[in-house]
């Protein structure tokens, strides 16, 4: 176990070093972001050039990414161009937006895999059918229109909830951001769940556990469940990573500060430290979370052992 | 705005939930001076620093906690003595500055001419790196401080001199009769020594001598403003103070609004203009500002750069119908354009409706014979670029190439080339790689005929972005900065503006104007000529 995880540790560090280069390479084919900045008219030469040497722009790409590189193992990533340091810009955005993915993880798991235990084990049934149907509205609605329906309903016309998010963000304005932005993968979490429940009923660990006159609640939860969860498992996990840097549209309608929203100001601005910085920290997240997804397969089926 | 002390209670009632302050005992009056209102807000691009603010979003907070020398009339947008008691010349190049007594910055430090000069040798010097350097470049010893390359020879102008604790002569490079007219754009605020002192902490709370005082500021997201009781000047607020919330969308600001969460919005999204009348009523406002669009030109390109080119030119101005387009596209919020300038200049400032002439109507028939006596379109079709990443570009331009697509009656002779961001937008135009006409905005930095030409059209001016030339229209320039009568220097630049008008170095397409939705608590709002709300005077109750 110990040796599988160092070994998965020492695997990051290529993946991390080739994926960030791609990033940097990427924001530097967008060009040069100090035209931008000067509004509608041409930077004076002067100031253009000061201002790529204080961003470290007027160096080669490659010599740009080692010095990126060498100051991120330092801790520093850099600078915006509206003077704060990156660091101090990821300190306001992720916790909001940690917040606002536990919210939407929450709720796909709860909701998420009680639908689909429901179901899978009344498959063929009005309520499987009904909440099957339920999902495939959900997965083919976009998200900007469930965000930007559910805002007007509940925020306008019933004035139930604000429909921005305040700069502080506390976890109850984050409820309703949180349900929209985990709305699609809760629909897949649901279907997962329940073709993986309806498989493993007829299996032959369960008829051997209601032969042996479990309880209906044991049998369900300690043996068909837990061996069901394996690729939701798997799905969440991924999903981590993916709403935390897909929230941009979720965070654009409900107006939250997090890191969808440095993200989308770094691409406008072409704004490479930004940019770079916190993608640099979602691969961090994708990565752990793989890492604990597999470390998980072992507690959920014995069977599995990592040497 | 009246109301009842029944609902005034309602209202006061809400305000208390909403903002942080609630209302006073007087609930029911027309307007509360301790209520504070709530505004929409985007994240300033660059520091907040006067001379390094060149966007309207910026530019919001500096007309709250700054006054300049002059200051421009929200109304009428006339540049009026602010700071300044009296601006003497004789020759329009040496000018003698006399700050007014008893103004203070609200840390309690006396302004004096040593706050502006201070101020402005900051603003000038390469060092410093502030985006707005080369509204300095009038002032003598601008080119030491701030050579085109190379280090810097100089600290500070030589063409600053303080000369008294509230006087300051100013030396320019040239004659510039309306010089202190521009002296209410931000750039030239003064700055307090803790500016200078402790930078750091000044960026993240900003000090200043207007109305408001920063309370706190959060960057990115937040930034509280409460009126400044000892306010010296005869502006002060009507209101306890502003929240300015940064919203990333101004759909989000707009539904906001509505669910009483926001008091103001300055930017109508463009979605949302059809049922602004239904949503808010009277609550609305759209007023000119002082922008215009146009599309300019390569004129580094062969191909525009020849006599026949100008009749090109004229009949695609002529194929457009900006009627059309800013009724159905914008809602009637931009007016088609008939000159080069602006509404917000007024007719004694030079706005001069008509210029244009049958230029800039919507005539096919014409338009085609003027395209095809001109030789035709260059490489028989033209494309359109411009940003894709904000405002409704992409709308107007398609209905640009669509107006032009059927005055000429071919389907391909005008296409839309979209780029991505305004960074690589902006590169482009800047590397000269345009082929074809390309979107133009200016936003005038102050209020004067001068603005609107000078810096686009004028030989190598920084925003002359199609690099246009012409002599005849140089010299009309140079000649209008030196006359020192207003109305004659008016009259010149308007015979400038004509050169542009029979070269079309650029087409007129439409004035701008500013937009703004409130909710019930809020009267007297009112957008100044650079679309940004007076602040001051709004009314809370």
């Amino acid at each position: 176990m110990g040796r599988y995880v160092v070994r998965r540790l020492l695997q990051m560090i290529p993946v991390f070093i080739g994926a960030t280069l791609l990033i940097f390479l990427m924001v530097n084919v967008m060009g040069d972001p100090i035209a931008g900045l000067c509004g509608e008219r041409q930077c004076d030469p002067a100031t253009a050039a000061r201002l790529e040497q204080e961003f470290g722009l007027d160096k080669p790409v490659w010599q740009q990414y080692v010095t990126y590189m060498g100051n991120v193992f330092t801790g520093d990533f850099g600078t915006a161009f509206n003077g704060q340091e990156v660091t101090e810009l990821m300190g306001t955005a992720f916790p909001v937006t940690i917040r606002l993915t536990l919210i939407a993880i929450v709720f796909e798991i709860v909701i998420g895999v009680t639908l689909g235990v429901v179901t899978g084990l009344r498959r063929g049934r009005p309520v499987d059918t009904g909440v099957l149907l339920l999902t495939l509205v959900v997965i083919s609605v976009p998200t900007f229109v469930t965000g930007l329906l559910l805002q007007l309903l509940l925020g306008v016309k019933w004035g139930w909830i604000r429909p921005s998010v305040s700069s502080e963000a506390p976890f109850d304005e984050l409820i309703l951001p949180g349900l929209v932005l985990a709305s699609v993968s809760l629909a897949y979490v649901t279907r997962l769940t329940r073709t993986s429940i309806a498989e493993n009923r007829r299996s032959d660990y369960v008829r051997t556990a209601v032969a042996k006159g479990l309880p209906r609640r044991r049998v369900v939860v300690r043996h068909l469940l837990r061996n069901s969860l394996i690729p939701v498992v798997t799905f969440i996990g991924a999903d981590i990573g993916f709403l935390m840097g897909g929230a941009i549209v979720t965070e654009r309608i409900f107006n939250i500060h997090g890191v969808g929203y440095q993200l989308y100001q770094g691409i406008l601005r072409q704004n490479t430290q930004t940019v770079v910085g916190f993608v640099t920290v979602l691969v961090l997240v994708f990565l752990v979370a793989n890492l604990v997804v597999d470390l998980l397969y072992a507690v959920l089926d014995p069977r599995i052992r990592y040497v | 705005m009246r109301i009842t002390t029944h609902a005034g209670w309602a209202v006061c009632a809400m305000a208390l939930a909403l903002a942080t302050a609630g209302c006073g005992g007087g609930g029911g009056g027309s307007g509360d001076s301790q209520a504070v209102l709530s505004a929409s807000w985007g994240d300033p691009q660059n520091p907040l620093e006067p001379s390094n603010t060149n966007e309207v979003q910026g530019g919001k907070v500096l007309d709250m906690i700054f006054r300049g020398l002059k200051r421009y009339d929200p109304e009428t947008g006339e540049a009026e003595d602010m700071l300044a008691e009296k601006i003497e010349t004789s020759d329009s190049q040496n000018f003698t500055v006399t700050v007014k007594d008893g103004w203070t910055f609200s840390n309690g430090e006396k302004v004096t001419a040593q706050s502006f000069v201070d101020a402005w040798n900051y603003g000038a010097s390469l060092r410093n790196n502030q985006r707005n350097a080369y509204f300095f470049g009038y002032i003598e010893g601008y080119d030491q401080v701030h050579p085109e390359e190379g280090e810097q020879t100089a600290d500070t102008l030589s063409g600053l001199k303080v000369t008294g604790e509230r006087t300051f002569t100013v030396k320019l490079t040239q004659k510039f009769s309306t010089f202190p007219d521009t002296l209410g754009y931000a750039a030239f605020a003064p700055l307090p020594r803790a500016f200078f002192d402790d930078h750091d902490a000044w960026v993240k709370k900003p000090v200043g001598n207007g109305p408001y005082l920063v309370e706190s500021y959060t960057r990115g997201s937040q930034m509280s403003l409460r009126t400044w009781d000892d306010y010296p000047g005869d502006d002060k607020a009507q209101n306890g103070g502003v929240d300015l919330k940064v919203y990333t969308d101004n759909n989000t600001a707009y539904t906001d609004l509505l669910a009483g969460n926001l008091d103001l919005v300055d930017d109508v999204p463009a979605a949302q203009l059809k049922n602004v009348k239904n949503d808010l009523g009277d609550r609305y406002l759209n007023t000119p500002a002082g922008i215009i669009q146009t599309l300019a030109f390569p004129f580094y390109d062969e191909a525009w750069n020849t006599e026949d080119a100008t009749k090109v030119r004229q009949g695609l101005s002529m194929a457009i119908d900006r009627a059309q387009i800013t009724d159905t596209i914008f809602q009637k919020t931009r007016t088609p354009a008939t000159d080069w300038t602006s509404p917000v200049l007024g007719e004694d400032g030079g706005f001069q409706d008509g210029l244009c002439g049958e230029f800039c109507e919507f005539k096919p028939d014409e338009a085609k014979k003027l395209i095809e006596e001109g030789g035709g379109l260059p490489g028989g079709k033209v494309t359109i670029t411009f940003n894709a990443d904000t405002g409704s570009h992409r709308e107007w331009v398609n209905a640009v190439c669509n107006s032009i697509n059927n005055a000429l009656d071919n389907e391909r002779a005008c296409t839309a080339n979209p780029v991505g961001t305004f960074a690589d937008f902006r590169n482009q135009i800047t590397d000269r790689k345009m082929t074809g006409p390309f979107r133009a905005g200016w936003q005038m930095d102050y209020p004067l005929i001068q603005n609107f030409l000078q810096p686009l059209y004028y030989t190598n001016a920084s925003s002359n972005d199609g690099k246009w030339s012409n002599k005849q229209f140089d010299d009309l320039v140079n000649r209008a900065n030196q006359e020192t009568d207003t109305a004659k220097a008016v009259g010149l630049f308007q015979q400038a503006e004509e050169v542009v008008r029979d070269n079309m170095a650029a087409i007129p397409l439409w004035y701008q104007n500013g937009s703004a939705g409130w909710s019930e608590r809020l009267s007297s709002v009112k957008l100044n000529p650079f679309s940004v709300p007076v602040y001051n005077e709004i009314k809370v109750s």
